[in-house]
């Protein structure tokens, strides 16, 4: 269905190949997933199936790349439209039109179908995506996951026979993921489509996949099956480090697989009890940040209704919940960047209004890493970023560059802050923060882009700071990096918080956001790897 | 008089955008302040009542732009005078001297009500300008009017569509990132701060425009699918021409400065070319509609509601009616009984047309 040969992409001014010599053949009916870590190319890849690599990015490709046998060098993008079809990992940017119906008819209304079969296809798709009930709703007033979900039908309305899809699933929360990867599954099953998706929640995804790329570096492996590529790729799930830990063949990519397998490793844990890894911290009292009946209204809107929150100094807290459940908003009111309709904020050692306080003095107590980072950043250089970090928070000059280089894996300080990595800007942006010292540390969806070593750094980095004294609050939907890091969850649903607790009774005892590990070993609640690992280890 | 029952639907976007066309032109052709409020007005009563709910209304956008361009317009010549003498002193700024090759150019000094209220008539102009246009915006969005340009028009087309979402964006993007930068303890005001922020605002936008430009790319808008090479240069070539043309046309209607009576030939003739090339064009079009909007009697109602004031105000320039153009003096201009009229005439679409679709919230 779509071939590769010999394909090899370079971007104008890029020192080295973005793709080197591909060669691959994917065929017909098939879920092929693409691993790899960020900047591997991933995306690249993607966007020279349907020619907007190098049609309308720029560059050079050498080689050919074939889709149900149209040349893409031939092809633009738009003459492929009836070929192949393109979901950006950001959907909400990619709308042409206002309406869920609207939207779903647009692909195929340039493809001048007739009005009866755009009728009957819009029917179809509306059911078979289960948007029948959004129908007449405006895109924008949409959650991130049916936003996804729109973009997909949109796509799959016009009849294309391969999609693409580009992180679909990395913005929603667990059961919105769930959701989409059904539709997908429904489609590649019962209709024949191929799809080809990159994706680092690994998690979510590779137990759906019929076959899986890994890439590093521009140079993509040949098609693997999952379970023999998770034995290679540098890049796993939870469920593949614990099968990787005991040495259960083959490889379970599933929590099914994994739980038919567990019965013995339950057995050789059974008497000792889950103790999380690093014990270091000591938590204080419950006043780093105090909301008494937080009320906000955004758009005539109430997003947050009568929240209470105490969180306890030197303690990291998530905050869960489905899109959409009001997790950006309180943040936002307890930075001070949303007004308040209603209750009161308190924040910091001395108690402090954030709202009543200026912008200067508030930063000293109280920072805020945005769900967009490069909303925080202005200079043309990563240097000059950090520069005029130190300058805004009146620290001594060096301080961000030496932060950024502690979080980060190294980057080059002459780049353009909009040319790094989503990851990397995340970096940028938390040493941007941090070089205020802020006493409470509030992180709104961190992980968005990160691979699993991204992510990894930012836990220890997190960890780390909560040894030190600082608060972190932060808002997520990675369940992965809550188990890792956080002292207590606390859920929200529809502008409430329903649920608050320790961070292992909470998440052992959801169905939604409970990690991997957790469900695999259920009824004993361990929640990471390196948990289980430690204590096999005592064990022995 | 007695209620319209029509069947709730969206007018075509085009009568809308021709009806805000035919209220900018004749907003154009005016520096009375009553008439041009009264435009403004209109234009909010109208999208008061018809503003299709599934869009963000851009019309505030507009007008915020509109108020910024009269602030702006009366500090600058408070400040710089504009070459009209007066008699009614409002203030003396002090002046700042300067040297004998800047003469005629002045920096503080006596501030005169006539120069003022000149200046603010100017603006109100611009500003009754850009509240046409926002209403025309907000009552068809332009991804809808994009749907009747035809596809040899592709890139045209593309341009419009990222340009005029670009620019009420652009006030949301600014206020998110003015909201971001209090987090790096600024306060984003003051100059040098507004100089800072245009970068990540612009980028932003700028970004946004190109994810969509790159989705209805790949989303195969634009396609040529039967058409030739040659066909599709000449539709190409035939559809510039013409736009050209309505352009030029639109300039010399709306700035009477340029010579009115060049303006409409050179319309009709850009209207002309840009028509025959959509009948070349949509002959080869392979675009097809799901519910297709219709063209009713209201959809024509309310193109005649918009050329009855530009045809108006038009003839009323030409020949000089008392009070179109208010004299250079500190006094109440003269209301022409007749304009206000015709521009209260374009705010009969507000009843006489079908209410917008209903959007679930």
């Amino acid at each position: 269905m779509i071939t590769f040969e010999h394909v090899s992409v370079q971007y104008a001014d890029a020192p080295a190949h973005s793709l080197h010599d591909v060669t691959l053949e994917i065929p017909e009916g098939e879920l092929v997933l693409v691993v790899g870590p960020t900047g591997s190319g991933k995306s690249t890849l993607l966007r020279t199936i349907n020619g907007l690599v190098p049609h309308f990015s720029g560059g050079t490709l050498t080689g050919r790349v074939t889709v149900d046998g149209l040349d893409t060098a031939e092809h633009r993008p738009r003459d492929l439209a009836t070929v192949v079809g393109l979901v950006e990992q950001n959907p909400s940017s990619t709308f042409v039109t206002d309406v869920v119906e609207d939207e779903v008819a647009y692909g195929m209304e340039t493809m001048g179908l007739d009005s009866t079969t755009i009728r009957r296809r819009v029917e179809e798709t509306l059911d078979l995506f289960g948007l029948t009930p959004l129908r007449a709703r405006a895109l924008r007033t949409l959650s991130g996951g049916q936003q996804q979900r729109v973009a997909i039908a949109a796509l799959f309305a016009a009849g294309p026979r391969v999609l693409v899809l580009d992180e679909p699933t990395s913005a929603l929360d667990p059961v919105a993921a769930e959701e989409v990867l059904a539709s997908l599954h429904r489609i590649v099953h019962d209709l024949g489509v191929t799809v080809v998706l990159a994706e680092h929640r690994l998690e979510r995804v590779v137990h759906h996949a019929d076959r899986v790329v890994l890439v590093d570096e521009g140079r993509v492996s040949e098609l693997l099956d999952p379970a023999e590529a998770m034995l290679r790729s540098q890049i796993y799930p939870p469920v593949v480090g614990l099968s990787r830990l005991v040495g259960w063949s083959p490889t379970p990519l599933s929590i099914r697989d994994a739980r038919r397998k567990a019965a013995a490793l339950r057995e050789a844990l059974g008497t000792s009890a889950p103790r999380p890894v690093t014990d270091l911290r000591v938590i204080g009292p419950a006043d780093a940040v105090v909301a008494t009946g937080v009320r906000v209204v955004r758009g005539g809107r109430v997003v947050l209704d009568g929240v209470d929150l105490a969180v306890a100094r030197g303690s990291v807290t998530t905050l869960m919940g489905r899109n959409g459940a009001g997790k950006s908003t309180l943040l936002g009111a307890i930075a001070a960047q949303h007004r308040l309709a209603g209750g009161r904020v308190r924040v910091g050692a001395e108690g402090i209004d954030p709202h009543t306080r200026s912008a200067r003095e508030r930063v000293r107590t109280v920072g805020l890493v945005p769900q967009q980072p490069e909303l925080l950043l202005y200079a043309d250089s990563v240097a000059a970023e950090c520069a005029a970090a130190d300058h805004d928070f009146g620290a001594a000059p060096g301080t961000a560059r030496g932060l950024l280089d502690r979080i980060s894996g190294g980057i080059d300080p002459a780049v353009h802050p909009r040319d790094l990595s989503e990851g990397q800007r995340l970096e940028l942006a938390l040493a941007v923060i941090l070089s205020g010292s802020p006493e409470v540390l509030l992180l709104d969806e961190p992980t968005r882009g990160l691979d699993y070593g991204a992510k990894k750094r930012l836990g220890e980095m997190l960890t780390s700071l909560a040894a030190q004294g600082t608060t972190v609050l932060l808002a997520t939907h990675d369940v992965e990096l809550a188990a890792e890091v956080a002292d207590r969850v606390v859920i929200l649903a529809d502008g409430e918080v329903v649920t608050d607790g320790a961070a292992r009774e909470v998440l052992a005892s959801s169905p939604a956001f409970a990690p991997q590990v957790t469900k695999v070993l259920l009824p004993q609640t361990w929640l990471t790897v390196a948990e289980v690992a430690g204590a096999l280890a005592r064990i022995a | 008089m007695t209620r319209l029952r029509l069947k709730a639907r969206l007018q075509h976007p085009a009568a809308w955008w021709l009806w805000g066309l035919g209220l900018a032109t004749a907003a154009s052709r005016t520096t009375n302040p009553v008439l041009l409020l009264l435009v403004i007005g209109v234009c909010v009563l109208v999208v008061a009542e018809r503003h299709d709910p599934a869009t963000v209304n851009p019309l505030p956008a507009f007008l915020v732009i509109g108020a910024v361009v009269v602030a702006f317009r009366i500090v600058m010549t408070a400040l710089l005078g504009n070459g009209i003498v007066g008699e009614t002193v409002v203030m003396t700024l002090p002046s700042v001297p300067l040297p004998d090759w800047a003469a005629g150019v002045r920096i503080g000094g006596t501030v005169t009500l006539e120069s003022l209220l000149y200046a603010a008539y100017d603006a109100l102009r611009l500003a009754a300008v850009l509240a046409c246009l926002g209403a025309a915006n907000a009552l068809a969005s332009p991804r809808r009017l994009l749907r009747y340009l035809p596809a040899t028009l592709y890139d045209v087309g593309t341009a419009v569509v990222v340009g005029l979402t670009f620019a009420p964006q652009l006030l949301t993007d600014a206020r998110e990132v003015r909201a971001a930068r209090t987090l790096r303890g600024r306060d984003g005001r003051g100059l040098r701060e507004m100089a800072r922020l245009t970068v990540p605002v612009l980028e932003t936008a700028f970004e946004r425009s190109l994810g969509l430009a790159a989705s209805m790319e790949s989303r195969g808008y634009g396609r040529a699918v039967r058409s030739t090479t040659t066909s599709r240069r000449a539709a190409t070539g035939l559809a510039l021409a013409g736009l050209v043309g309505v352009l030029a046309g639109l300039y010399g209607l709306l700035d009477a400065s340029a010579g009115g009576v060049l303006g409409l030939p050179v319309l009709v003739l850009g209207a002309l070319l840009a028509g025959s090339s959509l009948l070349v064009g949509a002959s080869r079009d392979p675009r097809s509609g799901h519910r297709r909007d219709r063209w009713t009697w209201t959809e024509t109602v309310t193109v005649v509601a918009g050329a009855v004031p530009a045809a108006v105000l038009v003839i009323a320039s030409v020949q000089g009616w008392d009070g179109v153009v208010p004299s250079q003096q500190a006094e109440l201009p003269a209301v022409p009984l007749l304009a206000v009229l015709a521009v209260l005439v374009a705010a009969v679409p507000a009843w006489l047309t079908p209410r917008p679709r209903e959007v679930a919230p």
